[in-house]
């Protein structure tokens, strides 16, 4: 069985508006070891599939009777959405499951030393002492390739560059042994350079300690750097998945050909740009049918805002949800 | 295209004092070092750069909206020349007209208490280029138009908007004036790439339009090789290379715009780690490297880099490169 198995999640917001469907009918599986990447664009619902694997949507999140998210640890079997108190949630908020977040200035407390971050950590999920704690907490610094990390250890926040607070939210988040990190845009706020220093630190961890990792990100570039499988997200649903070769080089899906067609692209400098059409539609006039029948290129009439398409199987593990490819049977 | 410069800027210098002092001057942080560069009427002319190059800064200087502290620029069309750093009251006001600039964050740059119709008349009333609302309604529907915008659109307030949308409400803010030169920082940073693309090919065809002449401020050199005609690259506040976008991407000269090229992601997931790496973080800018600031991190550095600062030398036509093993 895999490390993370998530079926037919679905989750709503209560807001003064109406009920606004978030994530509608979304399954994914993660293995240890395997990263799993999650593309889409802003408002897809792809931070809020991530935080509901740890519970930390707002209050007014509705999850439906189906949805069911379930984490496999060595002795049992937890299923995420049936923990209620906080002090059950504990297993999965940090002990089995650590999120790295996209903006480290912003989720360190700024009062608070990199250090004491550290270790209160490591003693509410693990039996350590506070001397340990320390110990272990400088070790994971160096581990990240952070220089002085004694000194660093005492420093606060502000006092680290956007790059070096990432390793350190990295060795945060991996002093725990979760065994599932969840990585939302962790390299966003970076620059490039320091982006591929980041990309090539998660890719060395994963293979040392083995955990599954759930990436997010908007970049299309990324993921075919880091992910073995990638899931493309549009307005709460899945679109397409697959192993990231097969999903970056046949696309199958409208959707995720035209995003690859908007990326501007360095050995195609002639290419024109091909925005994908329209703008995304607001979540409380979510259309019917395909959700992306608004913007599709290959939109057939009286079919598309009629029904919901059902996943087709490509091959190799890769699917995609559109009426094109039952008509064609292949991806165009 | 003619051959005089709209903008020239010469061995342009911007500090900042870093706190106060009580007697004496306060350290400077120098922001932008020595910069001399030409931006051609009609050119979309890209910098590009990390976080805390002092490419911002740059943009900023050229719209009189950072302090010069030494250099000079000038700003040249078929009707005026200016001095840039020495306007003053009405040339100034003129200036500000002609020179205009696109915010990064187009949820941020618009204010939510006003209609799109007043956020984009705001520049023509407090400039008072037209007389009369009428006229005023006239200029707004025509640049709203030319920016894609529905006609309808202009009662609404922004919360209504998608990004791209208000991106496109912001450029028409910019455009509405009618100016010469528009400098976007970062423009489409903030947008996600299926619109992105929409926004890029918007400014394109507005520049074609309009007459206009671009600095485009980013740093996505993907974006930049896409729309730019000429780039130029900085580092801790130097240009470092500069270049005709293609000759520029096929042939980089100097070993940070090489390493940046290679940083960028590859979309091929069989290219993983062929990346030429650069180690550790840019320097701060209150205490830069001496010589060529890029040796800290530069895989060619020699002991000759540290103590000569490199020239700014023409490599092939228009290309210009700081590096003493730019022929390597």
């Amino acid at each position: 069985m895999s490390l993370l198995t998530v079926e037919n999640l679905n989750l709503q917001f209560d807001t003064d508006e109406g009920r606004i469907t978030a994530v509608d009918n979304v399954s994914f599986e993660i293995n240890a070891g395997e990263v799993l990447g999650l593309v889409g664009e802003s408002g897809s619902g792809k931070s809020v599939t991530a935080k509901s694997l740890m519970q930390l949507n707002p209050a007014n999140a509705v999850y439906s009777s189906e949805s069911s998210i379930k984490l496999k640890l060595e002795a049992e079997e937890v299923d995420v959405l049936s923990l209620k108190s906080s002090r059950e949630l504990v297993i999965v908020r940090g002990g089995a499951i650590s999120m790295i977040f996209q903006e480290p200035m912003a989720s360190f407390a700024p009062a608070i030393t990199i250090g004491s971050h550290m270790v209160e950590q490591l003693l509410i999920h693990t039996t350590m002492t506070k001397n340990t704690a320390a110990e272990l907490s400088v070790e994971m610094l160096e581990r990240v390739g952070i220089n002085e990390a004694g000194k660093r250890f005492h420093q606060y926040a502000f006092e680290l560059s956007g790059g070096m607070r990432q390793r350190a939210m990295i060795a945060m988040a991996l002093s725990t042994k979760p065994k599932l990190l969840i990585a939302d845009e962790p390299t966003t706020a970076l620059d490039v350079t320091i982006q591929a220093q980041v990309l090539d630190l998660m890719k060395d961890l994963v293979s040392e300690f083995g955990m599954g990792i759930l990436f997010i990100t908007h970049d299309l570039g990324v993921i075919a750097q880091v992910a073995d499988r990638v899931s493309v997200m549009y307005l709460g649903r899945i679109v397409e998945s697959g192993p990231v070769r097969d999903v970056l080089r046949s696309p199958a899906h409208p959707y995720t050909q035209g995003l690859l067609k908007a990326l501007p692209k360095l050995d195609a400098l002639d290419q024109p740009l091909t925005p994908v059409e329209g703008d995304i539609p607001s979540p409380l006039e979510r259309p019917p049918g395909c959700v992306f029948h608004t913007r599709c290129p290959e939109v057939i009439a009286d079919r598309c805002n009629a029904s919901v398409p059902t996943r087709t199987e490509l091959g190799h593990g890769h699917s995609s949800s559109c009426f094109v490819l039952d008509t064609a049977g292949k991806p165009a | 295209m003619t051959d005089t410069p709209l903008i020239q800027i010469e061995n342009l210098n911007v500090e900042f004092p870093l706190g106060h002092t009580l007697f004496g001057k306060p350290p400077m942080l120098r922001a932008v070092n020595d910069v001399s560069l030409n931006i051609m009427p009609g050119q979309f002319f890209g910098l590009v750069g990390e976080s805390g190059s002092g490419k911002t800064t740059l943009g900023r200087a050229i719209l009189r909206a950072a302090p010069i502290t030494s250099g000079k620029i000038t700003f040249e069309d078929a009707d005026v020349h200016y001095d840039v750093g020495s306007l003053l009251k009405k040339d100034l006001k003129n200036y500000r007209k002609l020179a205009q600039l696109i915010f990064q964050d187009p949820y941020a740059a618009l204010s939510p208490r006003m209609t799109v119709r007043d956020i984009i008349a705001e520049p023509l009333e407090v400039m008072g280029l037209t007389k009369t609302r009428e006229e005023t309604d006239e200029r707004v529907r025509d640049i709203a138009a030319k920016c894609r915008l529905n006609l309808e659109h202009l009662r609404r307030f922004p919360h209504a908007f998608s990004g791209g949308q208000r991106q496109r409400i912001s450029i028409a803010r910019t455009l509405v004036c009618n100016p010469d030169f528009v400098v976007a920082d970062e423009s489409v940073a903030a947008l996600d790439v299926s619109i992105q693309a929409d926004i890029l090919n918007l400014l394109k065809s507005l520049q074609k339009e309009l007459g206009l002449t671009y600095l485009f401020i980013s740093h996505d050199l993907s974006v930049v090789a896409h729309i730019c005609d000429h780039v130029a690259v900085m580092y801790l506040g130097s240009l470092v290379e500069s270049a005709p976008t293609r000759d520029l991407f096929n042939n980089p000269r100097h070993p940070y715009t090489r390493a940046l090229l290679s940083a960028i992601p590859s979309l091929d997931p069989d290219e993983r780690g062929n990346v030429q790496k650069l180690e550790g973080e840019i320097p701060s800018p209150t205490n830069p490297p001496s010589g060529c600031k890029f040796r800290t991190r530069c895989p060619l550095a020699e002991s000759r880099c540290s103590k000569e600062v490199p020239q700014w030398r023409e490599m092939s036509e228009g290309h210009y490169v700081a590096c003493h093993f730019s022929e390597k």
